[in-house]
Formats: C-alpha cells, sequence, structure tokens
C-alpha cells in the first residue's frame, strides 16, 4: 500500500500549538556576531509565525557550511547532512512526503560549487521545495578561500594574488537550469527578505532565494553597494502589472526568461526581487501521477496479490 | 560426420551441459531463457551462465545452460553440447566441448576440423532452413527459436510446454511475431536431427520432486522482488553494469505499489536521495556496483553517523577502477566493510544464489530496520544475470508491509539514546516534549545536538559498535555440508555456492574428508565460528580476489585478523570468471 500520505502541504487553521519565535529557537547560533545570516533566521522565524505551519511538518534541511548550520537553530524536524548534498537528500523527502514542507539551508560553496550539479538537477526536475542560499562570496567556516561567486579579483588564502575565475553566476544557473521561481535579496533588506522567501514558500515546485548575507569576518562589506543607508543602490524589480497602461511595458515579466537572464547580467550589485516565477508540473506531481495511474491499473491490489501475481506468470 | 540414424529410444540422462555461442544480437539468450523457464516448469533444476561484451551491440557472446534431475549446483565446468552459430564460436568454445560431446553447428557458417576426432559433429543449415522457413524479409532473425526446435527434439522435451512459453512471451505483441517465432519452432523440431546423430537423450524423472511450484528468474530479478518482499517501497540509483536491471524492475515496479525509484544525475544523488527517502520514515534503497560504490561512500558514512537505516546493493564485478565491467569477481568485500572514513560500522550480508538474493534482500531490509543502520547487499556479475529455478517463496508469510509511523513521540524521545537502539522519529511526527529532533553527519549528544565531548564521542562511537555486536549474537551460525569435523573445511561467501558445494560433494564421493561452509554474515560475523574452525585440521577461504600483498584473500584475511588462526588459509581466482569445480579441487589439495 501507498504510504504517502495525502494532506495539504501549507497551514493548519486547527493546529493546537501557536508558532512564535520562542518555540521556533532552538540551539543559540555559532555564527560570528553581525553575520547577514542571524537576520535570514530570524526572517525564516518570522514567516512561519506570520503563516502558522503545522510545526511537526516544517523540515529543516542542510549541507555543510556556516549557513547550512541553520537546522540546529530552527526547533523543527531536520537533518545536518554532508558537503553539496542538501538538494538530493531534500528530493527524498519531498518526494516522499507530500504532507511536509520542506526547506533547504546552505550557503554558496556547497550550493554553486561541490552542490552545482544537484541544483542543476533539482531546479530541472521542479522538485517542489524551497531553498535558502546565503551567499557571502567566500568560504568563512574554513576561514577565507575563494568561493565559486568570489569575483575577479578577491584576495583570499588561496588567492592570494586576487581571484582569476569568472564567478558563478546564481541566477544565471538558476535560470538556465529550470528552476521554476528564482528569486534575489539582501540580508540587510528585512522586509524584502521576508517577502521573497514567503513567496518562494507559497511557490510550487524548485523555489530559490538568494540572499547575499555578509561574512563580517572574511568579507567585510562586501554588499555595501546593495545597502542605501552605507551608500549603495537597493534596486528592486519592478514586475510586470498586466494593466494595460503604458508604464507596464517597461516592467519585468517574471515569465519571461530572457527578460530575467538580462537582470542577471547587470553590474553589482544589480536588481533584486523575482527574476522568474513560471508554473511547471512539479515532478512529484508527475511521479504522483503515475502511481495513481498505475494503481489504478492494478485496479488497487494489495502489495501480496501483486507479487504473487507477479510470480505467477514466471512460473 | 557421423550418421547414421538415431535410436528410436533415446538414451536417458540426468545432467545436460548446453553451450550456445553466437552473436549477442542472435539472441541466443532467449534460447537460454526459455529452456530454463522450460525446466523450473518441469521437473528439472537448471543453472544457466552467460557473458555478454561490454559493447553495445554486436561482439560475441554466449549462454550456457544446464540442465539436470535433482541438483544443479554449477552452470558446469565442460559443454556436454556446443550449438556454434559461426566460426569464430566453434574455434572460441570447441576448448570447452568434453571429450565425446556434441558440436551442433550452422552449417551455413561453420567449417569444423573434422580431424579431431574427439567430438561428435553435427551439421544443420541453421541459416538457411531458418530463411526457407520464414521466407521473406525475416531473413536470418529467428534461427535462435530454430534452434530452440533443434535442441528439443535432440532432448525430447515437451514441446507444447515450449509452445506454451512461446505463447506467453510474444502473445502480448504483433501476432506475426508470434506466428514467425512458432513456424522457426516447428522448423526445427521438425528436422530429422536423428538422421545425423546417433543418439537422443531425455531426461531422467526425479526421485524427489519438489511438492512447491517453481520459480524462474535471475539474480538481479530475485533481488528486486526480494525488496518489493522486504517493503521496501522507495529507491534512487544511477545506471551501471552489472546492476542496472535492479533498478529497471523497481523503476517500473514500485509505484505500483504506491512507491517510487528515481533515477539521478549520479550515484552521490542516488545515495543522498535513498537517505531522504529513508530519512522521511520510508526504507530506502540504493544500489550500484564497484565505481559507484565509491562514490556513494561518503554518504554511506552519514547513514552510520545519523543512524539511519538504507540498504545498498553492490552488484560487483571485476576492479579496481572501471575495471572488468562484464565480468565476476568478489573484490569489493573490504569496500563493503571498510569503505570511507573514520570508524563507521556496517552491516554486509552476501546472497550466495538466485534463490538466496531473494531471502537476502529480506534480511537486510529486517536488520535495516531493526537496528537503524547502513546494510550493503552483495551480490555480483555472475548471480546477476544467472537463471536459476527455486521454490516459489511462501509469499504469504513474507510479505511486509510496513506503515509509516507517525505515531506522537513521547517527553522522553531522544534520537540518539546512549543505552537503547536508535529508533528515529520521522518528519511529521508530533514531539510531545516540544523538542524536535536534528538527525546528524557531526558527532552528538543523546539529543543530536553537535559536541566536540571527548566523554561522548567515545559513547556513541561504542553505541555505534555495539549494536553490531548485537547482531553478531543474534544472526545463526551457517550450516556445514558434509562431516561437522575432520581435515578440509572450505569456506566461501557469495556466487561461488555452487561450485563450492560441487566440489566438495565431489571430494567427498572419493572419501576425502573435505568439507564446506559457505556464510552470508560477513560483517559483524556470527559469533561462534570459531568453535567450527577448531573442528578442521585446514580451513580454505575461497574467493574470487586477489591474494593480496600478505598471501591471503579479502574473507580469509579478516577471518585470520578476528581468530588468529594460521591454518585458515586463502584459496584466490582473479580471472574474472567463475571457479571451476576442478580448480576448487585441485586447489583444495594444494593448500597444505
Amino acid at each position: 500500500m501507498s504510504t504517502a500520505i495525502e494532506t495539504p502541504v501549507v497551514s493548519a487553521p486547527a493546529a493546537p500549538e501557536k508558532l512564535t519565535k520562542k518555540v521556533l529557537a532552538a540551539d543559540h547560533p555559532t555564527w560570528c556576531p553581525g553575520c547577514g545570516d542571524f537576520a535570514v533566521l530570524a526572517s525564516f522565524y518570522k514567516i512561519l509565525e506570520k503563516r502558522q505551519l503545522v510545526h511537526e511538518n516544517i523540515v529543516t534541511l542542510a549541507g555543510i557550511g556556516c549557513s547550512s548550520r541553520f537546522p540546529y537553530f530552527v526547533n523543527s524536524h531536520g537533518a545536518h547532512f554532508i558537503h553539496g548534498r542538501s538538494v538530493p537528500l531534500a528530493s527524498g523527502v519531498s518526494l516522499a512526503r507530500p504532507d511536509l514542507k520542506v526547506f533547504v539551508f546552505g550557503g554558496d560553496g556547497d550550493g554553486f560549487s561541490i552542490g552545482g550539479n544537484h541544483l542543476e538537477h533539482g531546479a530541472r526536475k521542479n522538485i517542489d521545495l524551497t531553498y535558502v542560499i546565503m551567499d557571502n562570496n567566500v568560504y568563512g567556516l574554513t576561514k577565507k578561500q575563494t568561493s565559486p561567486t568570489s569575483p575577479v579579483g578577491f584576495k583570499s588564502k588561496t588567492d592570494p594574488a586576487g581571484s582569476v575565475d569568472k564567478p558563478v553566476n546564481p541566477m544565471k544557473k538558476l535560470i538556465s537550469a529550470g528552476a521554476t521561481f528564482v528569486a534575489r535579496t539582501h540580508a540587510a533588506n528585512v522586509n524584502h527578505m521576508n517577502s521573497m522567501i514567503e513567496r518562494a514558500m507559497d511557490h510550487k515546485g524548485f523555489s530559490v532565494v538568494e540572499v547575499l548575507s555578509e561574512c563580517v569576518e572574511f568579507n567585510f562589506g562586501a554588499f555595501d553597494a546593495g545597502v542605501p543607508r552605507k551608500g549603495g543602490e537597493f534596486k528592486i524589480i519592478d514586475e510586470k502589472k498586466h494593466d494595460g497602461t503604458p508604464e507596464d511595458e517597461a516592467r519585468h515579466d517574471v515569465t519571461d526568461e530572457v527578460g530575467a537572464y538580462r537582470l542577471s547580467d547587470l553590474p553589482f550589485p544589480g536588481v533584486f526581487g523575482v527574476f522568474l516565477e513560471v508554473n511547471r508540473p512539479t515532478k512529484n506531481e508527475l511521479e504522483q501521477k503515475w502511481i495513481s495511474a498505475v494503481r489504478e491499473k492494478t485496479g488497487n491490489a494489495s502489495d501480496l496479490d501483486l507479487l504473487q501475481k507477479t510470480f505467477d506468470r514466471i512460473k | 560426420m557421423h550418421a547414421g540414424r538415431a535410436d528410436l529410444r533415446p538414451q536417458k540422462i540426468r545432467d545436460a551441459v548446453i553451450r550456445l555461442a553466437g552473436n549477442s544480437q542472435d539472441g541466443i539468450q532467449s534460447i537460454g531463457g526459455f529452456l530454463a523457464r522450460f525446466a523450473g516448469r518441469s521437473e528439472q533444476d537448471v543453472m544457466t551462465y552467460m557473458t555478454i561484451p561490454s559493447t553495445i551491440s554486436g561482439g560475441p557472446s554466449i549462454f550456457q545452460v544446464r540442465i539436470g534431475t535433482g541438483e544443479v549446483l554449477s552452470a558446469g565446468d565442460e559443454a556436454d553440447f556446443l550449438v556454434a552459430f559461426y566460426q569464430h564460436s566453434y574455434k572460441d568454445h570447441i576448448g570447452f566441448l568434453r571429450e565425446g560431446g556434441v558440436l551442433l553447428y550452422d552449417a551455413d557458417n561453420v567449417q569444423p576440423d573434422f580431424s579431431d576426432k574427439r567430438f561428435v559433429y553435427v551439421g544443420v543449415p541453421i541459416t538457411g532452413l531458418t530463411v526457407e522457413a520464414l521466407g521473406g524479409t525475416a531473413k536470418d532473425k529467428g534461427k535462435n527459436i530454430f534452434v530452440l526446435g533443434l535442441l528439443a527434439a535432440v532432448f525430447h522435451l515437451d514441446a507444447e510446454k515450449l509452445i506454451k512459453l512461446m505463447r506467453e512471451k510474444f502473445g502480448s505483441k504483433d501476432a506475426s511475431i508470434l506466428n514467425t517465432a512458432l513456424m522457426a519452432f516447428q522448423a526445427g523440431l521438425s528436422y530429422p536431427v536423428g538422421n545425423v546423430l546417433t543418439n537422443l537423450y531425455q531426461f531422467e524423472k526425479p526421485e524427489f520432486a519438489s511438492a512447491k511450484p517453481q520459480i524462474t528468474m535471475d539474480g538481479n530479478q530475485a533481488l528486486a522482488y526480494g525488496l518489493i518482499a522486504a517493503g521496501v517501497r522507495y529507491g534512487a540509483a544511477y545506471p551501471i553494469t552489472p546492476w542496472t536491471s535492479v533498478m529497471e524492475i523497481l523503476r517500473s515496479e514500485l509505484p505500483k505499489y504506491g512507491g517510487m525509484f528515481v533515477q539521478c544525475e549520479d550515484e552521490l544523488a542516488a545515495v543522498s536521495m535513498a537517505l531522504g527517502f529513508s530519512y522521511s520514515g520510508n526504507l530506502a534503497i540504493t544500489g550500484s556496483s564497484g565505481p559507484g560504490i565509491s562514490l556513494k561512500t561518503e554518504a554511506i558514512g552519514w547513514a552510520t553517523m545519523a543512524e539511519i537505516p538504507l540498504i545498498i546493493v553492490n552488484v560487483q564485478r571485476g576492479g579496481p577502477s572501471t575495471g572488468l565491467p562484464t565480468n565476476v569477481e568478489q573484490s569489493d568485500l573490504n569496500q563493503a566493510i571498510f569503505g570511507g572514513h573514520g570508524d563507521s560500522p556496517r552491516v554486509v550480508i552476501a546472497a550466495s544464489t538466485v534463490e538466496d538474493c531473494f531471502y537476502t534482500a529480506l534480511e537486510a531490509a529486517r536488520i535495516a530496520r531493526k537496528y537503524s543502520t547502513p546494510v550493503f547487499i552483495l551480490s555480483d556479475a555472475s548471480l546477476s544475470t544467472r537463471i536459476q529455478a527455486f521454490d516459489e517463496p511462501d509469499l504469504k508469510s513474507l510479505m511486509q508491509s510496513p506503515q509509516l509511523d507517525l505515531t506522537p513521540r513521547g517527553v522522553d524521545y531522544k534520537p540518539y539514546p546512549l543505552n537503547r537502539i536508535t529508533q528515529h522519529a520521522p518528519p511529521g511526527t508530533k514531539m510531545l516534549g516540544g523538542q524536535y529532533p536534528v538527525v546528524t553527519g557531526l558527532e552528538h549528544d543523546e539529543f543530536g545536538h553537535p559536541t566536540g565531548s571527548p566523554r561522548l564521542h567515545r559513547e556513541m562511537t561504542a553505541k555505534r559498535r555495539e549494536k553490531l555486536q548485537q547482531l553478531a549474537a543474534e544472526i545463526p551460525l551457517p550450516e556445514i555440508f558434509g562431516d561437522q569435523e575432520g581435515e578440509a573445511l572450505i569456506v566461501g561467501w557469495g556466487s561461488t555456492y555452487g561450485p563450492i558445494h560441487e566440489a566438495t560433494k565431489l571430494a567427498r564421493d572419493r572419501g576425502e574428508s573435505v568439507s564446506a561452509m559457505h556464510m552470508r554474515h560477513l560483517n559483524p560475523l556470527p559469533n561462534g565460528l570459531d568453535k567450527i574452525f577448531k573442528r578442521f585440521r585446514r580451513i580454505i577461504v575461497a574467493e574470487l580476489n586477489d591474494e593480496g600483498v600478505y598471501g591471503y584473500g579479502q574473507l580469509a584475511t579478516i577471518l585470520r585478523a578476528r581468530y588468529c588462526m594460521p591454518n585458515i588459509r586463502s584459496l584466490n581466482k582473479t580471472d574474472g570468471l567463475t571457479f571451476r569445480v576442478k580448480e576448487i579441487l585441485e586447489g583444495v589439495l594444494k593448500i597444505s
């Protein structure tokens, strides 16, 4: 018999226990004071508090890195996995358990370097999960080595003369891979970050939010160009409203892949907001559809009858 | 050429080894498959052996089928019958034909050396007759079925039964395919082979026919169906020879049971996704062959550390590196037991026959669930494609259908209790104490919090080891075939069960004091093996791997380290082929 459970994914008004920051807080974070990841954690608590998901159905998963410590700091079911493989782990959880709400947390090294291939295929398969990538452009846990998103010229312990390799463009990578929700935000802009992560959570499919999250220890001030109070500019993507007005012409259509790609190419700090938001059937749905069709064809036979029938054919 | 009419009364035989040699696209596997299925439905026992080239299409290929009255243990050292489709088939395989054996060859393609008087030559224009029988565009496609008809005539096989099998096999396809097959079969069956062969044969009826119906399948099928019977409903893998057919079966079968099998982008993703399935509360399976297992190693270490149950199948092939993709070797035992960094105990069990593949899968699932641990199943290339008939398993008593356990856990719940075996609460489980667990690959305390405490690392390392020690006390000792004490005990594991037991039988028939013991549980070893070993003067561990730098094979090295007995010796073979019976016999004599 099917072990999958068919229950709604998000929120349950009848949940007896109220999710508060107090309920959700777990171990005290091990991050350095001032780390951008604190803001991401606060944002996550805030969204869960606002949306009141069923506590036991929240799953937080991560690989390895500073930001990948996330599951220890959230009082929910969670797993701290190996480096770079959080997406396939989360895919297994998501595919087998449609009743759960699966969140993946990680950094730029975990997601774009060692786990780059899995990001690609998780996106292509459109697995139903939400992935928050805290990008600090540096390897922090191992104390300042070049990361796949470090800009050219970045001086680190592995590039004392400055990095020479072209960095990964996270938005481009995600769009071309086939992610169905791709957004970019900044840990210094809490309201914007909250709305991006919340929209990602509500998206059905592979939803990714890249959060520029400053490493105060090894990449101090790296994202100031996106912080107005530090003299930078936080330029938000103006999304098309389809209201027929002339000014709507210039706005970004979030279903337009080419337009999203063009936005990805803007010089640093670029723009923030939703680059892409499209609907494509998830692997979860497609597999369940196949399972339902096959189950129906068998007349919903019992496990025993099914295997017995197979054996009868090979007698 | 030997001519003269065959005796009207067929010669009774107990056993025949038929080797079919052709090219891989000739469909000789399907002749072998039909014969195996046929034998499974008759009262004969059957064992097959095949080699396929690792090229995509074409290239020499053989299929060997041994049909016997009574227990058939190995595919046979020598062939009684060689069917050669081409000159190269004849040249490459005539050496396997026993003296007095019959060479049945395609007279259109093969020119044998008749001056070699050791064999009986039977030439049949197989290609020409097939084309003649089928006519039109079929060309020589169907000559495999023609040969099946020919063999049915030679061995007095029940043609009706074979036709029924063909109807089952081709019935669902285009009607013309079935008709063509039947025409080819009839043409072969009615060929007056008695005119060129002095003897026709018939299998004796067995003295003890099994009361149970027989089912016929190969080792990979038996593994897949065993996993299904064990209630395993989720899995993920990446294709690699000779593992692939397990995942193909599971991919199409599991949805019928409401489950799912996912083909992943690579081996790392496959093991990770399987761990995701397991973590979600559904014991999962991943599998591969040696190179793929190497890639999965880090994640398997996580399964040990996080104490997540997982079944890992390794259908071994020749290594290292890409090695011999389509050959057999038992050289991944060390990898299974020790692969990976850190002290990382895991369970390793091995299947010995096709039938045992089914039961080993059940055992693996039982252990994985009970001890919340990764469990390796070792099979190999020879088991993967070997077709055997065996007693139909009693599914009513075996079938497992575990349900997801989301019962709320009490206030005293700990994911990693030091005084109990871990049993995880899958996500979706309400935690009445309000504290939700994180499973982790970092060293942790009983609640799953990361820790650098020296005491906790020591205690948790012991916890992960002690559950295997507990398992060692629970698993049974292997049975001993032959005397319970004596001169020599041959110890084996995996697919070499057949030749080892046949060799032991032969040696015993000759009056030698030789016994055999085949091991399923390789890590942990069952307690009490030393008591068995002490009853024999020599312990000879026969395995298909190298003797290593210090002169002992992989299991032999472990047994020597475990029991410190110098009379544990090693018999190894590394030519990518399984043991021949005579190699074991000679080896046992040689090792003093």
